[in-house]
């Protein structure tokens, strides 16, 4: 039984981590102020791009690299839209994942069935692998969970003790306060939305180099969505955004685990699970806090330093 | 005194249509406070705004400490030493008081050391008696307490001058009587501290010397032993007899709006009125002067329907409807044109036969049961546009287009158009150029002869004196004072504006 438990959890981290990286990076997004609605899309070629670079050169790494680059500049079309011409951004981020989405079918269509040959193999960490469960559960997996459990902290602090995290927070809940002290509120807005969708990318690539090492059409099933949700469940902070990640992931992991178990619980009821905790969340802030939302206050409002 | 340390001199500003500021002079020195008077639209803003670096002046040059200077933004005046603080505070909100003022810093550690940061914000805050929680968040601030963190951050970044622009419109008076006290601290430790504002205690309470505005040029620089209030009433209101327009006399008609000891609450839950009195009659118009603020946009909202009184009783036509709803109040033939046309008199993305037919689209002439009767729609809003010389290109512009004159006409013939027994208007032509303004009381004079009551809430004594029978002025959420306007005075007017006038408590704090 404890080894039953110990290997769902061990599932719920690699099941949790494409939707945490793609998190991560919608969360930059948003506390830039931006709303992007276009993850499942920009995972998608993140997928689509990863996979095929590390096909023909025989390099994941590589692969992954491609992935960061095709995500950074899909979401540039996001940014040029909704920063440069203010243009709708729920609009333009829907706009996006219906593109990601056509598109990454269109470019992966040769390559359904093909196997990846070096994938991101399992790599348990020596000593800390030998902790009992704590070892099984976190430290016998790929290097880009790892990188996952740096990454959460890195954030965090850049976001809260430094200078630039603090200007980050800022030009999302008040753009015309960090313009007037002086802040290239236009210039950072592009960094963050690019840099997010940089690692919205990895999610997607984390799916067709590691979790699955394959490509198939709309791979994504949704977690981009969850991503999306989770940000919000997570209050848009990064280590709210872990726990939530493996919550998701967990209900992921155990749908199958159950499965092989013989307990029939309806799969579509599990899908909804997400969302149905998005949704308790939101009741539960919403009651605590007497009504205030910690979204960034500017969020999806574009701004106009003319509109005084 | 030496030497001035900013010297502007002859600024003019113009923006189209408008000469702000004409030839200017201003001389500020470093150790005191000097306050710039003026009315609404004098130029007092304008004046400090192009000292901020927010505008660039049309002529004219600014010496600081004898060598010119130019200012392309913000960031220019502040590295020369001058820091405004706006009306709208500049603050972000989620984030603590050290969070905003480091923010504002050119250079910066990588890493933010708050702990110590928030250490050195309170012993720099009380050399001045500026006391503050540096790990507050700003929202849970008072807004006493934000200002605080505005002033504060802009003497964090070195500035020896300070423009404060009417920092105690949002004051409670006795943060009012805090601030004057911090100011006084911080022009004793060097600094200049210029404040732009239109109330006379005030400046008798703080300045050293003031220098009055008056239609964009100075009337009068005085000293802090020159400065007496009938004399700076006259330097800023500047006119002895007031030009009215040819009008006829209505006889004294019916009451048609009465209001009888009216409390109401404001938007931050304060009392905004304290037992307002006021009787409206038929075919008379009811002008109430006084400085924003004091009630005008509770009192129209109570009548309109909108605003729940929390005592005291609003009666129309001698029947009791207070605290009835806005369509009820529409129902009943109160027409209302508020002070914010955008906001709340027009949709602006909506086009003109939308906006026009926004009140009266239940009318079965415009309506069937369950579709608009869109060609006499179509018709009405011709006729209006026509009967009241809007100038648009098409019926099917979005409101927001035009200009605010033409707007207004437009909010004007939809309210007339209802027939109203009582009209409420609020600075009906706040922003309009001369003709429009014109235009908007001719619409007023024309509607008091077909007998309507007309409320007029104005801060423009001059558009008080034109147009109504009757003057009152509004302070703290009261009507004092209530004058046949053949017999009111202007001094004595802008004294009861200030709140200075006799029986009136004085609620700056003395020196």
């Amino acid at each position: 039984m404890t080894d039953q438990i110990v290997s769902i959890l061990a599932a719920t981290v690699t099941a949790g981590t494409p939707i945490l990286y793609a998190a991560l990076g919608e969360l930059i997004i948003e506390r830039a102020g931006i709303i992007n609605l276009g993850v499942e899309g920009i995972m998608l070629i993140g997928a689509v791009t990863g996979f095929i670079v590390s096909v023909v050169f025989d390099n994941s790494w590589l692969g992954l690299l491609a992935a960061m680059v095709a995500g950074g500049l899909i979401t540039s079309i996001h940014a040029f839209l909704t920063i440069t011409l203010r243009a709708n951004q729920v609009v333009s981020g829907l706009a996006l994942t219906l593109f990601g989405t056509g598109l990454s079918g269109y470019l992966g269509k040769a390559y359904i069935g093909i196997p990846v040959t070096h994938p991101f193999a399992v790599q348990p960490l020596p000593l800390l692998k030998d902790i009992p469960v704590l070892g099984k559960v976190l430290f016998n997996h790929d290097i880009l969970v790892y990188i996952s459990f740096l990454l959460v902290p890195l954030l965090w602090m850049f976001m809260y003790r430094t200078r630039p995290g603090l200007l980050l927070r800022a030009i999302g809940e008040n753009p015309a306060a960090a313009d007037a002290i002086g802040a290239k509120v236009f210039v950072l807005r592009y960094v963050y939305v690019i840099m997010g969708g940089m690692l919205c990318g990895v999610g997607g690539a984390y799916l067709s180099l590691a979790y699955a090492p394959s490509w198939l059409e709309n791979m994504t099933a949704g977690r981009g969505w969850i991503a999306v949700a989770l940000v919000i469940f997570a209050l848009w902070n990064p280590l709210r955004a872990m726990v939530g990640a493996y919550l998701f992931g967990g209900i992921d992991a155990l749908g199958f685990h159950l499965q092989v178990l013989g307990v029939t619980i309806s799969p579509f009821f599990l899908n909804m699970m997400p969302y149905l905790f998005t949704i308790i969340v939101l009741v539960m802030v919403m009651q605590r806090q007497g009504g205030r939302l910690t979204a960034p206050g500017a969020l999806g409002i574009p701004y106009d330093r003319e509109d005084r | 005194m030496g030497a001035p340390f900013i010297k502007m001199q002859g600024i003019v500003k113009k923006f189209p249509g408008v000469v702000a500021n004409d030839h200017i002079d201003l001389d500020i020195y470093l150790g005191e406070i000097h306050a710039l008077l003026g009315e609404n639209g004098s130029g007092k803003s304008t004046l400090m705004s192009v000292l901020a670096g927010l505008y660039k002046p049309t002529a004219g040059k600014i010496l600081i400490n004898g060598v010119e200077k130019k200012f392309g933004s913000p960031r220019d005046a502040i590295a020369n030493g001058i820091g405004m603080v706006h009306q709208h505070f500049k603050l972000v909100e989620p984030l603590t008081v050290a969070e905003n003022i480091t923010m504002a810093e050119r250079e910066g550690s990588f890493w933010l050391k708050l702990g110590k940061y928030e250490h050195e914000l309170i012993q720099f805050g009380a050399k001045y008696g500026l006391s503050v929680n540096p790990s507050a968040l700003v929202w849970q601030l008072s807004v006493g307490e934000k200002q605080r963190v505005e002033i504060l951050r802009i003497l964090y970044q070195g500035s020896q001058v300070l423009i404060l622009d009417e920092p105690t419109a949002v004051l409670t008076p006795q943060e009012t009587c805090e601030l004057f006290e911090n100011l006084r601290t911080m022009a004793n430790e060097g600094c200049a501290v210029i404040f732009i504002t239109h109330k006379l205690n005030e400046v008798q309470a703080l300045a050293d010397r003031v220098t009055v505005l008056r239609g964009g040029k100075v009337t009068g620089v005085l000293q802090r032993d020159e400065i007496e209030t009938k004399r700076l009433v006259r330097l800023m209101v500047g006119r002895d007899v007031v030009s009215h327009y040819d009008r006829k006399n209505v006889s004294d008609g019916q009451i048609v709006l009465e209001i009888d000891r009216v409390n109401a609450l404001n938007d931050m839950g304060l009392p905004g009125l304290n037992g307002l009195s006021l009787v409206v009659r038929e075919g008379e118009i009811l002008g109430l002067a006084g400085v924003a603020g004091n009630g005008q946009r509770e009192l129209a909202e109570v009548i309109a329907g909108l605003r729940k009184t929390t005592m005291g009783t609003v009666r129309l036509r001698g029947e009791d409807v207070t605290n009835l709803s806005p369509l009820e109040m529409i129902r009943r033939g109160v027409g209302y044109v508020p002070e914010d046309r955008m906001g709340m008199g027009l949709i602006p993305e909506l086009n003109i036969t939308d906006n026009l037919v926004l009140k009266c689209y239940q009318h079965p002439r415009f309506s069937g049961r369950w579709l608009l009767n869109n060609r006499e729609i179509y018709n009405k809003s011709t006729q209006l546009v026509e009967q009241y010389q809007v100038k648009i290109p098409s019926l099917e512009q979005p409101i927001k287009l035009l200009s605010g004159g033409n707007m207004q006409r437009l909010l004007l013939a939809r309210e007339i158009a209802n027939e109203p027994k009582l009209m409420v208007v609020v600075y009906p032509v706040r922003g309009l150029d001369v003709g429009a303004t014109e235009a908007v009381h001719k619409l007023l004079l024309e509607l008091r002869l077909r007998r309507t009551a007309i409320l007029l809430i104005s801060e423009d004594l001059d558009e008080i004196f034109k147009l109504a029978d009757r003057v009152g002025v509004l302070s703290r959420g009261q009507v004092v004072g209530d004058f046949n306007v053949e017999d009111a005075d202007v001094e004595e007017i802008g004294l009861l504006m200030a709140g200075s006038a006799k029986g009136v408590e004085n609620d700056v704090c003395p020196r």
